[in-house]
């Protein structure tokens, strides 16, 4: 088989039965992989009323045809399952080696079914797989678990885990792989917690092979050239990173400072930016398996109360710590960065859940007695202590580990959680961004910036410069994003690579890898097709037309200053405009037509 | 024909990305393995650093010493080339050589180790970082790969004990 290894394993965690079963390749032909064939999976298998952390949800560790072949950052796995932050279908991908390495221990994926009654972790080793014991292991960070597994197993085997906050079921949890890389949004570790399986530890010597070594090789080649070329991939990320992002939202007026209460210009940005992070704390670029981008970052912070070592904080990380709870001490966000890291949570909703909590708190919702201590916006040493304490959750932190919604709903004010469909939006002020509120209003996973990323061309104006402060032409540039990156997540490879390359580009890596003669149209259509059936898992699972929308606050309070200064997102013109587009009737439920056309059954 | 021309290795640039596994390995076998590549990025995450090692094309190769067929001989630009024809797979050079630089692809039933590709090593092709590259090396580049070549002798060494 070309592309895919053409096997799965299938895990029951209640009575320990391993087995293997061959991969769907109709399904995979339809699907790719990864994310798409992911959510395939887990429909055909699971009740989209399930209860997230109940036995009955499953757990999908999925690659894609590319992954672990030499296109462009082709290090990238998917996890998919019911997510316990949204209630949406949850999918998070992430890079490193790990998705690699499973392939080449001989699978395409593994499936979790149930619960096991004492913690323990998978280990495949070579076509092999045996359940085993991690009762030594509850407890202990990310980085002491992968330094066990990899001590107890094999010098060069990989490894993805769960930290205590997911054990600890934080609603937020996630899953870590080669320690610093994250499966990171919507609460997936919750889900492997739930199921008491602490880690899975892959390690193979086989190989992937593609259907067209030469053509594939031609394509890999033509795309790492534009990838070198393009100032963004070839320039931008390799030297600052992602929070090279810092600045230049910043001077569009799109930095979301202090809950989003005070606007998008963050009068520290410059202290807490890309270019700060490499002259101060930046040890050196780091780049996940066959990535010619690298933009991963190993920090230090060498003294001082925060001191420490890791890896980040990305854009969006930097900016929940940052901007977003107005603190300008870099050395606490990268602090806190490496606590989520170690502990295993996502930043963006933790950041964004202290931010809500500091608005709580300044208005005088929630009390000092409550919190143990001051909150207010800017308190470097508070984000850092919170942070920890919510890893645990203790004290205030029990009800952070819920994230902001439920948080302040607690309250009263669910209005002053940032969320959609009450999962955290990031770093994108979409009052002066106006094609990332319709992003965000219609993301299949709740509030999130990598289902479409219309940051591209309205703010760096890639492949073309859109003004990001009207709202024509953004639903149907949108509806690309979102199928395009639902193909790139499907077919193992990241997202960044689509600042420098488009559909033609990585059509041909898919066609040539996996031997099927696809158009461009009809790769693109396959996107389509996984959008499609993300948008009927959500509605089985009781979403509506009322929950494809934006915080009150985006909608109602105009920004203050900056380039989209008294602009609000129009949502409304938007999202008719776009439900039209994706050809769903006017309550945003696809037709019989659009599902038969996309072969979605 | 690179005459003259050396692997030279920065450490200090390395991403740890591996791309030069997956170039090498597809370049020797036609598909994505690290097991059958020439070159492994050694990564020591504590430190903070990656080490892609591929072979020295030692003056002196032990692992050309030990083979008792005769298998393996130096061409004319010094370049250490495995003889498939006359190598018997009995693995001696495995063991002789200092680096871990041979291995062996149990498919193929062959040894794997560092052609240069024949002059155009695919390793340097692809870095992007400029890690690895190709070149006609002046006499403090090749004080400088010395150097990285003793400190991996200490750490095998160190491994080893």
């Amino acid at each position: 088989m070309s592309g895919w290894i053409g096997k799965l394993l299938r895990v029951n965690l209640s009575n320990g039965n391993i087995k293997e079963e061959p991969l769907n390749l109709n399904d995979a032909k339809l699907y790719l992989g990864a994310r798409g064939l992911g959510t395939k999976i887990f429909m055909n298998e699971v009740d989209p009323k399930v209860e997230p952390l109940s036995p009955e949800n499953k757990l999908i560790f999925l690659t894609g045809p590319l992954t672990g072949t030499l296109a462009s950052s082709a290090g990238r796995y998917e996890v998919v399952t019911k997510a316990p932050l949204t209630g949406t279908i949850g999918a998070s991908n992430s890079g490193g080696h790990f998705g690699p390495e499973l392939k080449f221990a001989g699978y395409d994926g593994i499936i979790f079914e149930g619960k096991a009654e004492r913690p323990v972790y998978l280990y495949v080793n070579n076509g092999e797989a045996e359940l085993r014991s991690a009762e030594h292991l509850w407890g202990k960070t990310v980085f002491e678990t992968t330094d066990e597994l990899v001590n107890e197993t094999n010098a060069s085997a990989r490894v993805a885990c769960i930290g205590p906050a997911g054990e600890k079921g934080v609603l937020y949890a996630t899953i870590m792989n080669d320690k610093h890389r994250a499966a990171g949004r919507s609460g997936l570790g919750a889900v492997m917690g739930s199921k008491n399986l602490k880690a899975v530890v892959v390690k193979g010597t086989g190989s992937v092979d593609v259907a067209k070594p030469k053509e594939f090789m031609a394509a890999c080649l033509d795309a790492r050239a534009k990838l070198k070329a393009n100032p963004v991939t070839g320039a931008g990320l390799p030297t600052y990173g992602t929070q090279i992002l810092v600045n230049i939202l910043n001077q569009s007026g799109a930095l979301p400072t202090r809950n989003w209460r005070d606007g998008g210009i963050f009068e520290n940005a410059e202290d807490t930016s890309g270019e700060a992070l490499s002259e101060k704390y930046l040890v050196k670029a780091k780049g996940c398996f066959a990535c010619s981008i690298g933009c991963g970052r190993v920090t230090r912070i060498p003294d001082g109360k925060f001191k420490g070592m890791g890896e980040g904080p990305e854009y969006e990380a930097g900016w929940s710590f940052g901007a977003d709870c107005g603190v300008r001490d870099l050395a606490a966000v990268c602090k806190a960065n490496f606590i989520c890291n170690e502990y295993g949570l996502d930043p963006i909703t933790l950041g964004s859940t202290i931010a809500c909590a500091m608005e709580l708190y300044e208005k005088g919702i929630v009390n000092k007695e409550e919190l143990g201590r001051d909150l207010q916006f800017g308190d470097a040493d508070a984000v850092v202590e919170f942070t920890k304490l919510t890893a645990v959750r203790k004290g205030f932190g029990d009800k952070l580990a819920n994230g902001s919604y439920r948080l302040a709903e607690e309250y009263g004010h669910s209005e002053l959680s940032m969320s959609v469909k009450k999962q955290e939006m990031p770093a994108y002020d979409a009052r002066g961004v106006q094609g990332m509120g319709l992003e965000y209003a219609t993301s299949n996973r709740g509030g999130c910036h990598v289902r479409g990323y219309m940051t591209s061309p309205e703010i760096l104006g890639l492949p073309q410069k859109l003004d990001p402060l009207v709202t024509d032409e953004k639903a149907q540039w949108l509806k690309i994003f979102q199928d395009l990156t639902a193909v790139v997540d499907s077919a193992g490879i990241c997202l960044f690579t689509t600042f420098a390359l488009g559909l033609p580009e990585i059509a041909e890596m898919i066609r040539t890898a996996v031997g099927v003669n696809y158009t461009d149209e009809e790769v693109l259509r396959i996107g389509e097709r996984i959008w499609n059936l993300e948008k009927i898992f959500n509605l089985k699972a009781g979403f509506t037309k009322a929950d494809d929308s934006l915080p009150p606050r985006l909608l109602n309070e105009p920004l203050p200053e900056g380039p989209g200064k008294g602009l609000v997102v129009k949502l409304d013109e938007m999202l008719t405009e776009y439900y039209k587009i994706r050809g769903w009737k006017e309550d945003g439920e696809p037709t019989e037509e659009k599902l038969s056309e996309l072969a979605i059954v | 024909m690179g005459m003259g021309k050396v692997l030279i290795v920065s450490p200090e640039k390395c991403t740890g990305c591996r791309t030069c596994e997956m170039a090498c390995s597809f370049s020797k076998t036609n598909s994505f393995n690290p097991q059958k590549a020439a070159v492994t990025v050694f990564q020591y995450d504590e430190a903070a650093i990656s080490v892609p090692v591929m072979c020295m094309q030692c003056e002196e190769p032990a692992c050309m010493k030990v083979c008792t067929v005769g298998a393996i001989y130096k061409d004319e630009n010094g370049t250490v080339l495995v003889d498939k024809k006359k190598c018997i797979g009995c693995k001696l050079c495995i063991s002789a050589c200092p680096f871990g630089n041979m291995s062996f692809n149990a498919d193929e039933k062959t040894m794997v180790k560092c052609d240069l590709c024949g002059g155009s090593p695919k390793c340097a092709e692809l870095c992007t970082s400029g890690t690895i590259q190709f070149k006609e090396a002046t006499p403090t580049e090749l004080n400088k790969k010395r150097l990285v070549a003793d400190k991996f002798m200490e750490l095998f060494q160190e491994v080893n004990k």
